[in-house]
Parts: C-alpha cells; structure tokens; sequence
C-alpha cells in the first residue's frame, strides 16, 4: 500500500524524466522477458544440434558437455545410411505434393461454391463442414481403415492422398473467408463479356487469391509431411515408409544411440524449418485469418 | 431453366467434392463405427453383432479408465498452462518491441515441426541421467525427477514439452491484439485505468473470440493427443503406453485396441464414447461462451 501512495505522489510531481525512466524500465522488463524466453524455446534447438555432431562416448558424459571435442559429420553419414532414408525421403515428397494438388484444387472449388452461390442449404451444409472440425480423427480411424481395407487400399498411398481431393474443412474456410473480400464487380463484367463461370474462377478470382492459395498449399504440405498416424495404419512394407514413419522405427532400432537419433532428427526436421523461414508470412496470414474471423 | 435454379446448380457443383467426401469419408464413417461399436469385428471376419457387451466390457476395462485418467489429466494442465503461455508470450510481442519478427520467429518455430522430431528430441531432453533439463534443475538445485522412467511423472513430462508447441496458438492471439481498436485504450488511459485494469477491462473482452476458437481446438487437441504419446512412450513399455501404462492416452488406447488387437468393434465403442466426451465439452464450452465471449461486431 505505501508502495503505491509512493507512487502516486511521485507521479503528481511527475517531471519529464521520471516517466521516461519508468517507461524504459518496463522496456527493460519486456526485452528481459523476451530474451529468456528466446532462450528457453532455442535450448532445445542447441541441444539437438549439439548432441547430433558428439561421439557416442560424449553423449553419455555427465554433466553433458556443449561442445564436442570433434563435430562429427560422419554421424549424418551413418545415420541415414542404416535405413533408407532417401527412399522414404520420396516416398514423404511424393505424398506431400500430391496432397498439396488435391486440397488446392478441391478446396478452392468448395470454398468458392460456398462463397459466390445461392443455393437451399448453403448455410446449413457450411456449419455442417464447420463442424467437422471437431470430430477428432481418432473417431474416424477404424471405419476409414475398414473402407480402404474394402477396396484393396492398404499399404499403397492411396489412403494417404485420394482424401485431400475431397476438400477439408480449415482451408475451406480460410479460402471462403478470402473470397468473400473480393469485390463482386470482376467477376460480374466477366460474365458480360461471356464467359463461363468455371472460366471466370479460373481466370479472374483465383489469381486474386494467391497469397491464401499459397497459405492453403503450405499448410497441407505441412499436415501431410508430419503425419504420423496415417501411415503409421496403412503402410506397412517398408520401402513405402515416410520419413516420420522411418523416424520412429530408427530411434526403437538404435535406441541408444542418440547422437545418430539427433542426427537423423535434424535432417527429418529440416525441409520444414526451410518451408517455414521462406515462407513464414504465409502461415501467419493463414491463421490469422481462420483464428481471428472463427 | 431460370437464373436461380442455374446459380443453385452451379453452387451444388463447386462444393460437390466436399459433399462427396463429407457423405463417404466422414459421415458414412461415423455412423458405420457407430455400427461397428455393437459388433465384434477384427477384419477378418464379417463383423458379429453383440449388443451392448463392448460398452459394458468398457466399463470393467482398466486400460479405459486408465486412459481417461491419463487424457483428463493432460488436458486440465496442458491446455490451459498453453494458453496462457501463448497469450503472455503474444503480450510481449505486441509491445513494440525492436526485432519483433525475430522473436515471433523463435516462439513459433518449434509448432511447425513434424511431431515425431519433436518427441524424439524430447525424450532426449527429458533423459533423467544425460538429458539437459535435468541438468538445468541440479544447476538450479531444484530435484530432477525421472520423467518417463517413473509413472507419476509420465504425464507431466507430457504437459511440460507441450508448452514448447504453443506458437500457433500465440500467432492468433497476437493477431486479436493487434485488431483491438487504440481509441479504447486512449479512452481507457483518459479514465485513468491502471495496466491491469486496461488489460481486464480492454484487452480481454476484446480478445475473447480468440481465446475460444484457442479453448476449442486445444481441448479437441488434447483428446486425439497420439503422435508424441507413441513415439515417446515406445521406449518405456508395451505398445507404447509407457510404465505401466501411465502414458495410455485415450487415442493410443483406441490405436492399440483396433490396429494392434485387431479388437475393431471395442475400438469402434471406445472412440464413440471419445465423441461423445468431445462433443460434450465443446458444448459446454459454447454455452458458457455467452457469459464470457464478447462479440464486437454482433448483429442480428
């Protein structure tokens, strides 16, 4: 209490100078605050890099030591020589891009449809596709498994791409939600001159949406090049495992061997920490928009 | 045919995919595991229908309630732990601070990351003899508990490493920061309100929105919590669930039930209750929503 009958006396005689110092006192606050966290969220990052370069004499040191005597580069080598990690490396590549394509090209349709149409039902069917958001996938695991089992579907890809051309209901929403802020008028003189609508969606409204587009196709890079339980179910030959899936399976083989696991780890966490410094703008705008306007 | 009926057609026809899939991979699913929930099925055979016996065998079934125990557990700490951290964390950003970008980029770094990277390099940090936090702890003279070696800190190993990935939450709540209008906090410092009173009387009203989108997806979040709860558990005991079972998430439960015993009608019962259970507490989170969510723009 008389911490703060100090205070407001003092603020009443309140010169230039002691606002200033105040003020860059919590300035200082906020910058201390900001680099202990910085620290605290980058130890791991170090720790990682640190452990991947030792020798599996130092790895087992106590107290650890931070830096090796001898960075050993030859642990990468050994690391992604002992599974073939350039197979499953393709086979993550192959069923990223194709899920890229697929959510693309449906969810931009669906979002558009929703956006630009009148039809009976419109309003009830978006909140049917809001609410898909929330089943969890564990619900729809065993019955999706049945499915493709039914159609000779397991361990091929298939799976793991042909849904992604059936629309998915975030970035249906992210795409809708920019949609709708583009004026009507380009669309409308496109009519006039005759052309189709397909045409005019592909023409006029999808180039005014490349920033969403772009948003939409990270993220679904992003979903599918992390997934673990799906092709954890379905994939079961191993020249067709991802590399979340070679991943786990390296750290229970040598699971005592963790300057190869760090190795490994780094290297399978590396396309995304490149997608994510070139693009990072991109998963910021995409979330603000489905965060913000839900 | 009229203008209208064109237009409703061609509507029908743009969101055909979704509606395709809708039907075939999501409500088509839904209720055939509601089917399969009454069955006894491992695949192989034409699914048998019994009745209610999963449900009352759920009821008996200790990896059940373990794995209630377990998911509740995480959920009650780690969501509202992460939201908190996120909201402190997009406070500090929005503070105009120089190197903005550089720290937004550092606190949200590690929720891109594939999430079996990251549990592997947890279960290194969270190593009890050469792991780092350990190593931090005995520096700090704090006791250094053996994490996923023992059951009692199974979980809280758990809760500890899923405030490292709380950088999508914090994006969007510094995006509703960032909307809150500045004529309410120059109107707010007319009247003379304290720091604290501007951020309970400004700040959060205006930012409940994202707080319950953030509620939402974290409590959804936490009951399909299985990538990290596999990956890191594997090591430890059987089929993943730690020792003794104390990493028993419910999903890793409905995994090892349908995919490793091939029990796919108890599998089909036991993600029906995780529905059930999901869609209960986005309920009640919605309708206390009207006491707590403050709309801006509310119409109608």
């Amino acid at each position: 209490m008389s911490a703060r009958t100090s205070l407001t006396a003092d603020t009443s005689y309140a010169t230039g100078a002691s606002v200033r110092l105040s003020r860059r006192l919590s300035r200082l606050v906020t910058y201390l605050l900001l680099v202990g966290t910085s620290v605290c969220f980058l130890i791991p990052f170090a720790w990682l890099i640190v452990s991947a370069f030792k020798t599996s004499d130092e790895i087992f040191v106590y107290p650890p030591i931070w830096w090796p005597a001898h960075w050993r580069w030859e642990n990468f080598v050994q690391a992604l020589t002992t599974l073939p990690f350039g197979r499953y490396a393709l086979n993550s590549i192959l069923i990223a891009v194709v899920n890229v394509v697929g959510n693309v090209v449906s969810c931009s349709l669906v979002a558009y449809g929703f956006a630009r149409f009148r039809f009976p039902g419109r309003r009830i069917l978006f909140m049917v596709l809001l609410a898909t958001m929330m089943v969890p996938s564990q619900v729809l695991l065993v019955p999706q498994f049945v499915l493709f089992h039914e159609l000779g579907w397991t361990n091929t890809f298939l799976p793991l791409t042909v849904p992604a051309f059936f629309g998915s209901a975030f970035y249906v929403f992210l795409l809708r939600q920019f949609f709708m802020t583009l004026p009507l008028e380009l669309e409308e003189a496109a009519k006039i001159d005759g052309a189709g609508s397909f045409r005019t969606f592909l023409t006029i409204v999808l180039p005014q949406v490349k920033p969403a587009l772009t948003a939409v196709a990270i993220f679904s890079f992003q979903g599918a090049w992390n997934d673990f339980l799906s092709p954890l179910i379905y994939l079961n030959d191993p020249t067709k495992f991802t590399l979340q899936l070679g991943l786990a399976q390296f750290q229970g083989t040598y699971h005592t061997e963790w300057n190869l696991i760090m190795a490994a780890t780094v290297v399978v966490m590396l396309p995304m920490l490149v997608i994510f410094f070139a693009a990072q703008r991109y998963f910021i705008e995409g979330i603000t928009m489905t965060g913000l306007k839900g | 045919m009229n203008t209208k009926h064109r237009e409703a057609l061609l509507g029908y026809l743009y969101i055909s995919p979704w509606l395709i899939g809708f039907v075939c991979l999501t409500l088509g699913p839904l209720l055939a595991s509601l089917y399969f929930g009454f069955t006894q099925y491992n695949l192989l055979n034409a699914p048998k229908f019994i009745g209610l016996q999963n449900y009352i065998h759920l009821l008996y079934d200790p990896d059940f309630w373990q794995s209630l125990y377990v998911t509740f557990y995480y959920a009650i700490f780690s969501v509202p732990l992460d939201l908190l951290v996120a909201l402190g964390m997009a406070i500090l950003l929005n503070q105009k601070v120089r190197f903005m970008r550089w720290f937004r980029t550092i606190f949200y770094l590690p929720a891109v990351l594939p999430p079996v990277a990251v549990a592997i390099l947890w279960n290194w940090i969270l190593n009890p003899k050469y792991g780092i936090l350990n190593r931090f702890l005995a520096i700090l003279h704090l006791p250094q508990p053996q994490w996923l070696v023992t059951p009692q800190w199974t979980v809280p190993s758990f809760i500890v490493m899923s405030v490292w990935g709380v950088g999508t939450w914090m994006i969007t709540f510094l995006a509703g920061l960032q909307d809150v209008p500045v004529s309410l906090y120059e109107a707010a410092i007319i009247d003379g309100a304290s720091v604290w009173k501007k951020f309970w009387y400004v700040t959060l009203p205006m930012i409940s929105p994202v707080l319950f989108f953030n509620l939402v997806m974290g409590v959804i979040g936490a009951f399909s919590f299985f990538t990290q709860a596999f990956v890191m558990g594997s090591g430890y005991g059987g089929q993943g669930a730690g020792v003794n079972n104390a990493g028993l998430f419910y999903a890793l439960n409905i995994y090892i039930q349908g995919f490793s015993d091939l029990n796919m009608g108890y599998a089909s019962a036991l993600a029906w209750v995780l529905f059930l259970i999901v869609l209960l507490l986005t309920l009640l989170i919605f309708k206390s929503s009207a006491l707590w969510v403050y709309y801006g723009g509310e119409r109608e």
